[in-house]
């Protein structure tokens, strides 16, 4: 049976995993080699890295650490972060990666996924969608933002994700602004939402507390797989852990 | 020492990476001599079945792996080099493919609740025995990631079946010749198995998986 899949993420600022809130208070978390291994003993379904480093000419560092985490890591490694060009997502592929995470540059040119999707596949493009509950009209409706939730788009997260299939994605990461950073849980409601409107896998993100969040996901929330961050990254419960909850609750995981 | 098949479809670093790591030596290589002369050959890849055999036509390397496949050494196909060693693929349009095993390569057809592509870890069941099978556990967990799957004519060549809305065939084997639907460059523990399973063969008849 396909388990569901439990997926750190790790913010990387110029080459060192960091800790912090909305890039404020920046704390060094260590080598991502080292964390990426330490995810995959504890047994991470797969790893994504999001370079969070501001200028495109440190580019080459995220490079290095895909690499180097690829040499000694065999999991799925997904690379989010500035991706905007083939060229990026070649030189991401290239250096060892299975999959690249587009996020802003799929909101301003649409067709970057499906020429990114035709060249390399569709399995290894993924398209992060960044909803957020706005009132528009008087009526409240789920309204994509980039540039970390300070951009509205204007475009819907249930058409948008359609859209982003069409184009040829294979896979969904769906960040709820208004849940993320909060740990109290995932936004199920957009989530179910989103994940029944499309048929490629949709990864639940933003808002991981406890495992317990995991499991509403995958089991109300009808995603494919779930990702978290400061749940592992300060040691309040090993992924172990989360699986073996997910387990009790019934749902499929690889243990 | 095993040899790649360089064909510009995939990450083929990784699977390198995956062999040194079990011990073994791997080299990467697009030439066609070297291919049909190697010890071991892994055709790894990811991507469109059409676009494959254009790259693998354009590298003259569609004889050189028939070739060397002909010559019964230890082959190991993954995701996209399973797919290919059969006769027709139907992604975006009906593909010629090298034909080395008869059957098709066929996408999908689920409800809509099932998402394709079938993207995560999943079980596999034995359907056979030998060498390289015999080190993996019934169940143990693979890494896949495709919409589309082969449906081989013979079913006595299918060495694993998988779940996923239905049995479909996760690996072949034929004589010497191995190919996973699945990824064992990406499945940690049990991928490694395999992959040094495969490393341990020695090219010759003695160690052959028959």
């Amino acid at each position: 049976m396909l388990a569901a899949r439990v997926i750190p993420c790790l913010d990387v600022f110029e080459g060192r995993v960091v800790k912090g809130t909305n890039f404020v208070n920046l704390r060094d978390a260590g080598d991502p080699v080292e964390v990426a291994r330490r995810y995959e003993a504890e047994g991470a379904d797969e790893l994504v890295f999001l370079d969070i480093t501001a200028s495109h000419e440190e580019r080459a560092i995220i490079l290095d650490v895909v690499r180097r985490t690829a040499e000694q890591v065999f999991m799925p490694l997904t690379v989010g972060g500035g991706v905007r060009t083939v060229d990026d997502v070649r030189a991401l592929l290239s250096a060892g990666c299975d999959k690249v995470s587009i996020n802003s540059a799929a909101c301003t040119d649409p067709d970057f996924v499906r020429r990114a999707a035709d060249r390399f596949g569709s399995q290894c493009i993924v398209v992060n969608i960044d909803p957020k509950r706005i009132v528009k009209d008087g009526k409240e409706v789920w309204e994509v933002h980039i540039n970390g939730g300070r951009k509205p788009t204007g475009l819907m997260a249930v058409e948008w994700a359609q859209e982003i299939e069409r184009l040829g994605a294979g896979e969904i990461v769906l960040t709820c602004m208004d849940a993320d950073g909060t740990r109290d849980g995932y936004d199920i409601e957009i989530t179910s939402a989103v994940s029944q409107a499309v048929s490629i896998p949709v990864v639940a993100s933003g808002g991981a507390g406890s495992p317990q969040h995991l499991v509403d996901a995958i089991r109300d929330g009808n995603a494919d797989a779930a990702l978290a961050a400061s749940i592992f990254h300060f040691g309040q419960f090993t992924i172990a852990e989360t699986k073996q909850a997910m387990r009790e609750a019934g749902i499929a995981v690889r243990l | 020492m095993i040899t790649i098949v360089d064909y510009q479809m995939g990450n083929l670093r990784s699977v390198q990476k995956a062999i040194e790591r079990v011990g073994g030596e791997a080299r990467i290589s697009s030439d066609p001599r070297e291919i049909a002369t190697a010890e071991k050959l892994v055709l790894p890849g990811v991507g469109a079945f059409g676009d494959a055999m254009t790259e693998l036509r354009r590298r003259d390397l569609v004889t050189a792996i028939a070739d060397f496949v002909a010559t019964e050494r230890p082959f190991l196909g993954i995701c996209l080099g399973l797919q290919l060693l059969f006769e027709r693929g139907f992604e975006h349009g009906e593909h010629e493919g090298l034909g080395i095993l008869g059957g098709d390569v066929v996408r999908f057809e689920l409800p809509r609740t099932m998402k394709v592509p079938h993207m995560g870890w999943n079980t596999i069941t034995k359907t056979t025995q030998g060498p390289i099978l015999d080190e993996i556990a019934d169940g143990s967990h693979f890494y896949f990631v495709h919409s589309y799957f082969v449906r081989p004519t013979d079913p006595s060549i299918v060495a694993m079946t998988c779940d996923y809305g239905g049995s479909f065939c996760a690996a072949v084997r034929r004589g010497n010749l191995m190919a996973t639907q699945f990824h064992p460059e990406k499945s940690q523990a049990d991928g490694l198995k395999l992959l040094a399973a495969f490393n341990k063969i020695a090219a010759t008849t003695e160690g052959s998986i028959q």
